[in-house]
């Protein structure tokens, strides 16, 4: 079959591997019908992930139909359509029964490099995403292999498109967990958003639908912020404005209420904070460039909450604790689990309450696939999100 | 060094001890290995301040100076480094917890099972019943296959199990398992700690943590692979699943 491979720092190419077969009873093959490159791949494809070997294939944001299952998968039958989480969950662990899916403990064989990297525990596994995240196969590829597909794998019954579901194996989820995460008092409290990149647009859109009484959208590419501004958010472009004072003039000089990372660990951003987190992440010194992170410390209101869905990998300093400890803020942040926001936001999609497909920018087949990360990780093009048709 | 711990006797379960599996920090150094070392270090202190080339110089005196001065405090910073922690009685000791979502006498019971235990525990070759208190056990170590007799001594079904190896064993340990009902509805604590004289001493333990043969990486393995098997019946993978890597003659 045909596949999007890692083949190291700033190269992806597609390739013909072996097809997956199941390893366990409790596998299922998916023949993908959509896959999405994530804005969390190009942390991949700029090589500031650490144990991703050559060969390893991408994607973790896919849909498709079940061609084969395994003797033990019951509820999962041949035929069925399928979205899939992007995180794999055993379901059967304390923290799956929580609803913690991310944090699965039995989902990851390579739990020994997380645990060596983050303090002796391990979340569970990821498709496309590293050893450290178990080195599961991804679904930027004609098939792929699900694990615990009785848990992961959500049928959509109903005739909507690929584009409209699609993106409830990351990136729709994953901005309303951290809207909701903000714990948002409908009608009174301002949401800023930080990054009007795919899980910043879904973020922003979970904001208002959770009734913020106004959400900010903090960027620096027209198409982008255009994006949020058809939506009712109000934006600033960070290359043109000041953002802190901008966001204290926005809100009455309170800040907003509750601030969404939606960055992560490559903020552009500028100044002399940015030029010494470049330099350090050059140098292997540190994983992370924080500016967005430490502007939503310091623009974050009194009793506020920062949310935190952008991907952070190791050490930070240079952290405004501070701040953070004179408002009394709250930090929430993490994987999202996926498994439970499926459901609920499915039926938001089939009410008519959202269509996740406005976020599309560009459609290709899986050949594109290397041009397009870079498209898509330069901002080029207008370009905010790319959906793959591995059979195209 | 067994006359830390006195002996035994392998006819009287109740005359072994309650082993002591306190722990006390990092690794002392036994007098031999100070000695060896304190040797060591001073001869290549001299050899550094000797030698014409500042490079050699620098190296010599450095590794020598470092020797000297744990032969000196009788401390070894690189197991300390390596976080080799012992126990009152200068054996390595190993501890690890991991909690279970099954009920603490189902995990006693297969724990009990003492046969059953290799497939836990893949380093362990077998283990062979002798008994009702001894035991069997044969461990694949780089230099070909061990084994020794062991003991169990304690036995409280549902909470505890402790053992010790007899008089003889070429890895002297002991060490217990301890089954604790967990807050909530998590199922049990399981709480491993065991302790054991690596041979070769301090030095012994440090050599076989540079090459990869880790006790604490072991357990922690171990550990995980119990849960896995009782909470999901199987253990995840990714084993043979297809990658770029196959097409270029690979592994899959």
């Amino acid at each position: 079959m045909k596949a999007i491979v890692w083949q190291g720092t700033n190269s992806v190419g597609v390739e013909t591997v072996p097809d997956p077969t199941l390893l366990l009873p409790t596998d299922a093959i998916v023949r993908v019908t959509s896959t999405a490159i994530c804005g969390s791949d190009l942390h991949l494809l700029d090589g500031v992930i650490p144990s991703m070997e050559k060969g390893d294939i991408l994607g973790h944001e896919f849909m498709g139909e079940v061609v084969e299952v395994g003797r033990d998968v019951r509820k999962l039958k041949v035929g069925d359509r399928v979205v899939v989480p992007f995180n794999i969950a055993c379901g059967a662990c304390d923290p799956c029964r929580r609803g913690l899916f991310s944090a699965c403990d039995n989902s990851n064989p390579n739990h020994r490099m997380a645990e060596a990297l983050y303090g002796g525990v391990s979340g569970g596994g990821l498709f496309g995403y590293s050893h450290m995240y178990g080195g599961y196969a991804g679904g930027q590829a004609q098939y792929v292999r699900v694990p615990f597909a009785d848990v992961g794998p959500y049928r959509i019954e109903s005739d909507l498109r690929d584009e409209q579901v699609l993106f409830l194996t990351d990136i729709f989820p994953t901005g309303y967990q951290a809207a909701e995460n903000c714990g948002i008092l409908p009608g009174r409290d301002v949401v800023a958003v930080f990054g009007a990149g795919p899980v910043g647009q879904f973020a922003a859109r979970s904001a208002q639908m959770l009734g913020a009484a106004n959400v900010i959208v903090i960027d620096r590419v027209p198409e982008r912020l255009a994006m949020a501004a058809a939506a009712g958010c109000q934006v600033i472009n960070y290359e043109q404005e000041d953002v802190l004072i901008a966001l204290r003039e926005a809100t009455g000089g309170r800040g907003p209420d509750h601030v969404i990372d939606a960055v992560g660990m490559e903020a552009h951003g500028h100044g002399p904070g940015a030029l010494v987190d470049t330099a350090k992440q050059r140098l292997k010194l540190s994983f992370d460039r924080i500016t967005a992170l430490r502007w939503a410390l310091l623009s974050c209101a009194k009793g506020g909450t920062v949310s935190l869905p952008g991907v952070y990998g190791g050490l930070i300093d240079k952290v405004p604790m501070g701040a953070a400890f004179a408002k009394g803020l709250t930090f929430k942040m993490g994987q999202t689990h996926t498994h439970r926001h499926i459901g609920p936001l499915l039926s938001r999609i089939e009410a008519g309450e959202i269509d996740p497909s406005f976020v599309i920018t560009h459609r290709a087949s899986l050949d594109q696939a290397p041009d397009l990360y870079r498209t898509f990780r330069d901002k080029h093009d207008g370009c905010v999100k790319v959906v793959l048709n591995p059979w195209a | 060094m067994s006359e830390d711990r006195p002996i035994p006797n392998p006819n009287d379960p109740a005359a072994l001890p309650e082993a002591d599996l306190t722990e006390t920090g990092t690794a002392h150094l036994p007098t031999l290995e100070r000695s060896v070392m304190g040797s060591v270090g001073v001869a290549l202190m001299g050899a550094g301040l000797r030698s014409a080339r500042p490079f050699q110089k620098l190296v010599l005196g450095g590794v020598g100076a470092g020797l000297t001065a744990m032969a000196a405090t009788g401390r070894n910073p690189i197991a300390a480094a390596l976080k080799i922690r012992q126990t009152g009685h200068g054996e390595v000791l190993v501890r690890d917890a991991v909690t279970v979502g099954k009920p603490a006498d189902v995990l006693y019971g297969v724990w009990r099972n003492l046969t059953g235990l290799p497939r836990l525990m893949t380093h362990l070759q077998s283990v062979e019943v002798l008994d009702d208190t001894q035991s069997r056990w044969t461990v694949q170590a780089p230099t070909g296959t061990v084994s020794w007799d062991a003991q169990i001594t304690a036995d409280e079904p549902g909470h505890r199990l402790a053992w010790a190896s007899l008089p003889g064993a070429a890895i002297e340990n002991h060490g217990e398992v301890v089954f604790r009902t967990a807050p909530g509805d998590r199922g049990t604590e399981v709480v491993v700690r065991l302790a054991y004289r690596p041979p070769g001493g301090t030095l012994g333990a440090v050599t076989a943590r540079l090459f990869g043969e880790e006790p604490a990486q072991q357990l922690r393995d171990d550990l995980m692979r119990f849960k896995r098997e009782q909470e999901l019946g199987f253990a995840p993978t990714t084993e043979g699943q297809s990658s770029g890597r196959a097409t270029h003659g690979g592994q899959a």
